[in-house]
């Protein structure tokens, strides 16, 4: 009998193989995180020793942690696959940014405007993503193949039932599926599964000594000179770590000497606030991870 | 969890946690039975509720909650604001928790009126059930609905979960009562195993742990259950099967076959083939990202490479060669519609079996299923919701399982070529015998060239009515009657064909349908032979005998509808079958403790009390007349 590890393995490289094989253009979304990692990990085994079929797509802000981008063209060479950056013209152009903006008007010109222009330009059909049902309330529905309009919109009568392990990737001209290989894995069969692989993460998902300022209860780093501090204002030297990763101004880190990847299992296993708490973008509104996703955002 | 661990080596204890098994298993009830309490008190237990989550759990529980202060559990799964549920049309919502033995996915199905999609679909990946009835109201109609779709789709292993047994005071004899009730209605169901669980979600009894509420009950609670039970699995050796989902050529060296081993094992050196071509290879080497293996086994995802140079695509099958996959274009299917236009017989459908997409048709539904009585009902279409028996013809012949056997290889999608929505899924029963490279042979004498040579015209002469109503009697006047006339006949006794053709059938009432069946099916072949067939057989229900009546064409069937008072009937008990009922030795007895359904438009109404046995049989031969069988 398979472990439930190896199952949850099993079916989401079984997943990979049937969207390629459904598909014309894909591309897998890669946003440097630990879901992304794994996914990475699961389609470089679901067609080795061939390289997966398809590229990287990075729908990028600008406002990544640096770490995250090294990380990022280090993963691609080393799966030797293309990897597509894209950053909004528009967004460049206005400048968009997090202080300005707010996060949600940030969040929305880059990552979601972002990701519908690098879906038209690219004609990309089929588009792979990290999301898990268990994320959030909302999601316990998402289906693993997620149909979009033309204009990328989730309409939720349009979604299909999903019966065995049979999908329905069938897509008219213009129109794409979204397709979650995770959609059955918890936030901890990831981190079991990163420990039992070692799969490398990007390090500042563990604690290390890291110059933070304080803001609305969160702990933000410093990661450039990009962040305006207050008059006064002066980062102090905490050890953190973060549980998830996106824009380095809205994401809120953890104190923590959690300095491996079993000592972060360990403070999951004992901690008591859900993984999204430390995303910004989810505090604006309840409903907002509903809105965004008929918007085109994960 | 978290207080376990604090005192042990945490490496042992992630390593342990890296052998858990996986159970996946559905819920289904309506949020009255408190499936949502069940559901959420599962979550909470096995702390899966973050601190974060607790407090808008508080405050949701103080706002919209039905527990006084206390925190209400359901809202942890049905907290969905209404503008959030609208346009969902189906909503499994799939939840995880995992205790240190086992990790657990849930398919959570609404009990509402959409529920026979949502819960097929939570159904087609589910090894176990969990059907939870309100101890206050027993066996209820979705109950058995319930049953009925879980079974369905292939699950064996049931448990009812009677909730809410602190509204009957945690009382024995009512928790028995149900539970017997329950498996009477399920051993109809075919081989189950079914474990009854008393209760009560709202304050934790027998949930979690078991309850000294309850001390009567020595069984397990029901999480210590889903931690220990195993699935009750198709029987018997189980060949090897992999789906080919896409071939892998890195290089002109390596030609690799990738798919999920979907049934049984592999191993190099096996012999294997491809289908459907039927090509004979052998298994050189597993290959995976982390060394090549030994042996593989249902439920991995794998690639293969065989030793010769055989022609493998996406689509084909690869199957252990001793005990190939059959190939077959033809298919009686159980279909299950799930969109809201409705189903064209005929239209051109894609087919998704397995990795092969395949153009296909159904046909007119032989009967639709009456999901709330098993009862079977003519149908000409299928609309959203509606379950039925097809017969699937396909463009080209596929390698298949029957879905008892192996789930991966037997069940369906029915996906529409224009809007490329998914319509409808479906489960192979079985491969209709003329796919097997036999086409349907087109005849030359026809019924109508028949029907000439023997001067009247076939027909199915129905007799239906009460055990003791008169049936044969008058049937058999009848066929002397007919045969002193020179006409062909042929009389089908419901007493005699229990001799010989369906001596392997009892008086269930799926052994009854399948009776009728059988002989509603001799009769039409009777009546492709020219013959005017006389049918006695008490045909309880109106379904069957509308099934019966579509297999000929309408002016070749007459009801005839021997309507003879139950107290007659019983009162002359020719048999002495109603005594025996009476006394209890005879159950399932039609009009003691079995239906009679009696028709609404009889051909021929015969009210026996006041007519002669051959008065009637006379009346019979006049209605022929009237309608063409006989010359007049």
């Amino acid at each position: 009998m398979l472990s439930h590890l190896r199952q949850l393995e099993a079916e989401s490289i079984q997943i990979i193989r049937e969207a390629v094989a459904e598909s014309e253009h894909p591309v897998m979304l890669y946003s440097v995180g630990k879901d992304s990692t794994v996914l990475l990990h699961l389609a470089r085994k679901a067609f080795y020793p061939a390289k997966p079929p398809f590229p990287l797509l990075h729908v990028d802000t600008t406002w990544k942690f640096q770490e995250m981008y090294a990380f990022r063209d280090r993963a691609a060479a080393e799966a030797g696959m293309e990897l597509i950056v894209h950053q909004n013209p528009d967004a460049l152009a206005r400048n968009i940014n997090p202080f300005t903006h707010g996060s949600s008007v940030h969040t929305h010109i880059w990552k979601t405007e972002g990701l519908k222009q690098a879906l038209d330009k690219y004609h990309i059909d089929m588009a792979f993503g990290g999301a898990r049902r268990d994320e959030e309330k909302s999601r316990a529905k998402e289906r693993v193949f997620s149909v979009r309009s033309a204009q990328h919109r989730w309409d939720p009568k349009r979604q299909r039932p999903e019966l065995w392990q049979l999908y329905n990737g069938r897509t008219a001209p213009g129109e794409s599926v979204r397709v979650f290989p995770l959609s059955n894995w918890t936030e901890l069969d990831v981190w079991q599964y990163i420990r039992a692989e070692q799969i490398p993460v990007v390090s500042l998902y563990l604690a290390a000594p890291r110059p933070v300022v304080e803001r609305d209860g969160m702990l933000i780093m410093v990661d450039d000179d990009r962040l305006p501090l207050a008059p006064g204002e002066q980062p102090v030297l905490k050890s953190v770590r973060f549980r998830t990763l996106g824009c380095y101004p809205l994401s809120g880190a953890v104190e923590s000497t959690a300095s491996t990847i079993v000592d972060v299992i360990a403070e999951m296993l004992l901690t008591t606030t859900s993984e999204r708490q430390g995303r910004l973008i989810d505090h604006d509104a309840s409903a907002s991870m509903e809105r965004k996703k008929q918007e085109g955002y994960f | 969890m978290p207080a376990q661990i604090l005192g042990t080596d945490i490496e042992q204890y992630l390593d342990a946690h890296e052998r858990k098994s996986l159970l996946r298993f559905i819920t289904c009830g309506s949020v009255d039975d408190g499936k949502s309490s069940l559901i959420g008190r599962l979550l909470y237990e096995c702390q899966l509720i973050f601190d974060d989550q607790l407090a808008a759990l508080a405050s949701d529980s103080r706002r919209y909650g039905t527990r006084g202060d206390a925190l209400d559990l359901a809202l942890l799964v049905d907290g969905l604001s209404a503008e959030r549920e609208q346009g969902i049309t189906i909503d499994v919502a799939y939840r995880y928790f995992s205790t240190d033995r086992r990790k657990f996915i849930v398919a959570d199905t609404p009990g509402h009126e959409q529920y026979t999609r949502n819960m097929v679909t939570g159904a087609s990946t589910a090894e176990v059930a969990v059907i939870l009835v309100d101890a206050r109201h027993g066996v209820l109609t979705q109950t058995r609905r319930h049953t009925f779709l879980v079974t369905l789709l292939g699950i064996r292993t049931v448990v009812l979960a009677i909730n809410k047994m602190d509204l009957v005071d945690y009382a024995e004899e009512r928790a028995e009562q149900i539970a017997e009730e329950y498996e009477a209605f399920a051993s109809r169901l075919g081989e189950l195993d079914i474990t009854c669980i008393p209760l009560s979600a709202v304050h934790g009894d027998n949930v979690v742990a078991r309850s000294d509420r309850m001390p009567w009950y020595a069984g397990p609670a029901l999480l210590e259950y889903l931690e220990t039970v195993e699935p009750r699995r198709p029987p018997g050796a189980a060949p090897f099967r992999m789906p080919v989902q896409t071939v892998l050529r890195p290089d002109l060296g390596f030609r690799g076959f990738a798919g999920p081993v979907v049934r049984g094992t592999v191993a190099p050196g096996d012999r294997v083939v491809v289908l459907p071509s039927g090509r004979t290879s052998t298994i050189d080497r597993i290959v995976t990202f982390d060394g090549d293996l030994a042996q593989a086994e249902a439920g991995q995802s794998i690639t293969v490479t065989l030793t010769d140079e055989v022609d493998v695509s996406r689509g084909d099958v690869l199957a252990s060669a001793t005990e190939p996959a059959a190939v077959a274009d033809q298919f009686e299917v159980d279909l299950v519609w799930m969109s809201e236009q409705e189903m064209l017989p005929g239209r051109s459908y894609l087919i998704k079996l397995g990795t092969q997409l395949v153009p296909g048709s159904i046909s007119k539904p032989k009967y639709r299923v009456n999901v709330d009585n098993l009862d079977r009902l003519a149908a000409t279409t299928l609309g959203l919701n509606d379950i039925a028996v097809c017969t699937l013809s396909l463009d080209r012949a596929v390698p298949y399982d029957r879905y008892a056997d192996n789930r991966e290889l037997g069940g369906f999608l029915v996906i529409d070529r224009l809007t490329n929505d998914t319509v409808a899924a479906g489960m192979l029963r079985l491969a209709l015998r003329r796919s097997t490279n036999v086409q349907w042979q087109e005849v030359e004498v026809t019924k109508q060239a028949r029907a000439r040579l023997a001067g009247h015209q076939p027909c199915v002469v129905w007799f239906t009515g009460l055990s003791g109503a008169g049936k044969s009697t008058v049937a058999n006047l009848l066929e002397r009657r007919l045969h002193a006339l020179g006409c062909r006949t042929y009389l089908l006794d419901g007493d005699n064909v229990r001799h010989g053709l369906n001596h392997d059938l009892g008086f269930t009432e799926v052994d009854r349908i399948e009776n009728i069946r059988r002989v509603a099916e001799v009769a039409a072949l009777m009546v492709d032979a020219g013959l005017i067939v006389l049918v006695s057989l008490i045909s309880p229900y109106r379904s069957d005998r509308e099934q019966a009546r579509s297999l000929v064409e309408p002016t070749e069937f007459c009801e005839v509808f021997v309507d003879t008072p139950l107290a007659v009937a019983e009162s002359r008990d020719p048999k002495g079958l109603y005594a025996k009922a009476r006394r209890g030795e005879l159950p399932n007895f039609t009009g003691i403790d079995s239906e009679y359904q009696p028709p609404l438009w009889p051909e021929v109404h015969l009210e026996m009390t006041s007519l002669a046995p051959e008065e009637a049989a006379e009346r019979v031969l006049l209605t022929l007349r009237e309608r063409g069988v006989l010359p007049s």
